[in-house]
């Protein structure tokens, strides 16, 4: 699994929201900012592995439905307990309508 | 309600987070395992998410507001009998409902702003002798592994049930006797080897400066009674937790007490319990803690709109504190003997039934 795949379309993330995206066996979340940008991260939190999609986006934060372990989708930084480690982030582009990110 | 009672062999619990069943409930996937959940569209889900700051605002000055006046009315009137009903209310609202503040400001959820949880979440830790860092992730695990055996390190109520213990709760007694030894003994010692299963590392000294800081408070409040000779600082500082602890433990011995245990599924192991209006406020709506387990992203004021979103799916509340007890303590009684028993929730007709993979690890691990 190489380089950039597409992983929904744009519209099918709400503003300050986010969803689900699974691929060859791997999770990913994907965020709309409140400015309109996109973003990716790992979608299960690194606490105890919750998918993020369910979770709540305020403005740069996404905050695990389980434990409110919060992360900054933008960065994937920790930014207090129950999270203590980081979360993994990868580029996004936005190509006719649909988001696409680069999963290394 | 019915009552259900297994035919399995007796199971043996082992409370202890570093003993057998911890060990079994991991290898058995009852750690950490996957939680039904009701369906709920995401886009309400998101409504009832929402934070703001207006509720618990409003709520911790009146909360805050309360505490002020009876402390002042007890001081004035210290020495009489008047004092009394002013310590009865600054009491409740000390040691009790400091307990919901606690809780709701430790989730996150009460304000929108991150700073006025903290602050209220450091306010009532002290009130309650709670270790701020460690009890933070002792609730996170009872969320992960809510009432499993050998993981959850917040069942108030073991089987067999010590039924004296549960009614020296009411007193604050027992609280009082593990809080306080063990805000000491991390202060000058650290964290213990079960403190140490939920604890992250990297947390270990912030849990013991803020042991420290509890400790630092007591030393002085009992400075200043000394020096006054008089026990009005103890009586409002450190005591309530004895005579002000009982409406916390009114309420929240019935979150879990009698169900069922080593299960996956909150409609088996929790209870909502329909409350007068001054209990919700001095529980913080905690009353619907099935849904709160369920969704504990949803802050304590959106509760009774998610109640009413998915009371379809859940077991029927029981419609009073004192219906709730009536029903359950004929089990207690009877775990005294059997302790496998339990009190089994029954589902309306319109809920998603139980799933067997969500409360028969007990057998796969027998079968195994």
């Amino acid at each position: 699994m190489a380089g950039w795949i597409e992983a929904c379309g744009a519209d099918d993330v709400d503003e300050e929201d986010v969803i689900r995206f699974d691929h060859e066996g791997r999770t990913f979340a994907i965020y709309r900012s409140p400015d309109d940008e996109y973003f990716a991260t790992d979608g299960l939190c690194t606490h105890e592995k919750i998918h993020l999609a369910d979770g709540l986006v305020m403005d740069d934060i996404i905050e695990c439905p389980k434990h409110n372990g919060r992360f900054n989708y933008k960065t994937g930084a920790a930014k207090g307990a129950p999270v203590c480690v980081n979360l993994k982030t990868y580029p996004v582009k936005v190509e006719g309508g649909r988001v696409m990110i680069d999963v290394g | 309600m019915s009552i259900a009672e297994g035919q399995r062999a007796k199971t043996v619990r082992d409370y202890s987070l570093v003993g057998v069943s911890a060990r079994e409930a991991v290898e058995s996937g009852l750690a950490a395992a996957e939680w039904y959940h009701t369906d709920i569209a995401r886009k309400e889900m998101k409504a009832l998410m929402q934070r703001s700051d207006g509720p618990a605002i409003r709520d911790t000055a009146i909360w805050l507001g309360v505490l002020l006046l009876s402390a002042a009315g007890a001081i004035y009137f210290w020495g009489s009998w008047w004092s009394v009903p002013f310590f009865l209310v600054y009491g409740v609202f000390y040691a009790s409902a400091s307990d919901s503040r606690w809780h709701e400001c430790g989730h996150g959820t009460a304000f929108k702003t991150r700073w006025m949880n903290d602050v209220v979440y450091q306010i009532a830790s002290f009130m309650l002798m709670r270790n701020p860092v460690t009890w933070r992730w002792s609730h996170a695990r009872h969320h992960t592994d809510t009432i499993i055996v050998g993981r959850d390190a917040e069942i108030a109520v073991m089987r067999p049930p010590d039924l004296l213990k549960a009614a020296l709760m009411f007193t604050g007694l027992l609280d009082f006797r593990y809080s306080l030894p063990g805000l000491f003994r991390q202060a000058f010692t650290g964290l213990n080897a079960e403190e140490k299963t939920y604890v992250p590392e990297m947390e270990f000294n912030k849990a013991v400066i803020a042991a420290r800081c509890h400790v630092a408070i007591y030393l002085a409040t009992i400075a200043v009674a000394l020096a006054t000779w008089s026990f009005l600082p103890l009586m409002l500082i450190g005591l309530p937790r004895l005579y002000g602890s009982w409406h916390m433990v009114l309420t929240g011995l019935l979150q879990h007490i009698g169900l069922a245990d080593n299960v996956t599924d909150h409609r088996l192991n929790t209870r909502t319990v329909y409350m007068n209006p001054i209990s919700r406020f001095i529980y913080w709506n905690m009353n619907y803690h099935v849904e709160h387990h369920m969704f504990p992203m949803v802050p304590y004021h959106a509760l009774p709109r998610l109640h009413a979103m998915i009371k379809h799916d859940l077991p029927e509340p029981n419609p009073s504190m004192w219906h709730a007890y009536r029903e359950v303590w004929p089990v207690l009684l009877k775990q005294l003997r059997y302790e496998d028993h339990y009190l089994r929730r029954e589902l309306p007709l319109t809920a998603r039934p139980y799933r067997g993979e969500f409360h028969d690890f007990e057998l796969a691990a027998a079968a195994e």
